[in-house]
């Protein structure tokens, strides 16, 4: 089922990127989703009853809304302070702690935080992500991961646990 | 749909633009990663979107749509890739950053290779 799954998703990425449907373009990709399968399906360490899950598809998309939502604030606060003439930084690494269990949720975390813009995910040791930050507004740890990963974290349990 | 196309590409063009001073005006390498890397955020992938708008659902608009998620995985592991290598190499923090809780990890765990030396 595993191998299965991964074909299936191979397919549809050959699909998408040649947009072809052409017999010979299909079987090509066919041949070639079927190899990858067989010499990755090993690796493929996710749970692939996850993505027979059609919730959680829709909860992806909220969560694509949320996040392009997010940058666009994100963006032009950035674009502000790049452009302002006294430059109001406040730079520094903070340690955000994350309930995210499994690692590739902690994977898009850490991706949609290095995303947005004024923040970056320095390391991951553990339940902790390391994050400098463009402008550390408050010392105190519950407001800032609150600030950072709280609209992020819900959504990502829902999508991915 | 032209219209929008155009606006998109405009501002995808305005906010790359605004990471390349940025890139030139921040003070420390990690800040001026935060720009350099982030411009790609809504700079290029609102140029990717305008394009595909303008092409629609053929086979440029769509390489242009599958663009925006490989961006949003290579981008990243890069910028991650270049700060954490930056910070385990010594490159220091700007004299007037607030806080660091990286230090003192990285302090513990360089600690405990040398015992375990």
């Amino acid at each position: 089922m595993r191998y299965l799954t991964l074909f299936i998703i191979m397919f549809l990425l050959w699909m998408l990127i040649t947009l072809n449907l052409a017999l010979s373009n299909i079987i090509v990709g066919l041949v070639a989703a079927l190899i990858t399968a067989l010499v990755f399906g090993s690796q493929f360490k996710l749970n692939w009853k996850k993505f027979y899950n059609p919730l959680r598809y829709i909860w992806l998309l909220i969560y694509i809304i949320v996040f392009v939502w997010e940058c666009i604030k994100a963006n032009f606060d950035v674009a502000f302070r790049v452009l302002s003439p006294k430059m109001p930084i406040k730079p520094g690494i903070v340690k955000v702690r994350t309930k995210l269990k499994t690692s590739f949720a902690r994977v898009i975390l850490a991706n949609s935080i290095t995303m947005t813009p004024g923040t970056i995910t320095v390391d991951v040791i553990d339940d902790d992500l390391f994050i400098h930050w463009i402008y550390v507004s408050s010392k105190d740890s519950k407001i800032y991961t609150k600030k950072i990963i709280g609209r992020f974290e819900k959504l990502l349990k829902r999508i991915f646990e | 749909m032209n219209t929008i196309s155009i606006i998109l590409f405009i501002v995808g063009a305005a906010f790359d633009l605004f990471g390349c001073i940025g890139l030139l005006r921040l003070p420390d390498v990690y800040n001026k990663l935060q720009s350099a890397t982030k411009s790609v955020t809504l700079g290029t992938c609102s140029i990717l979107l305008g394009l595909f708008i303008h092409y629609g659902f053929t086979a440029v608009g769509l390489k242009a749509l599958i663009a925006i998620p490989i961006l949003f995985f290579t981008s990243t592991v890069a910028a991650h890739a270049l700060v954490r290598g930056s910070y385990l190499f010594g490159v220091k923090l700007w004299d007037k950053s607030v806080i660091d809780d990286y230090k003192k990890v990285v302090q513990i765990s360089t600690e405990g290779k040398e015992v375990e030396k």
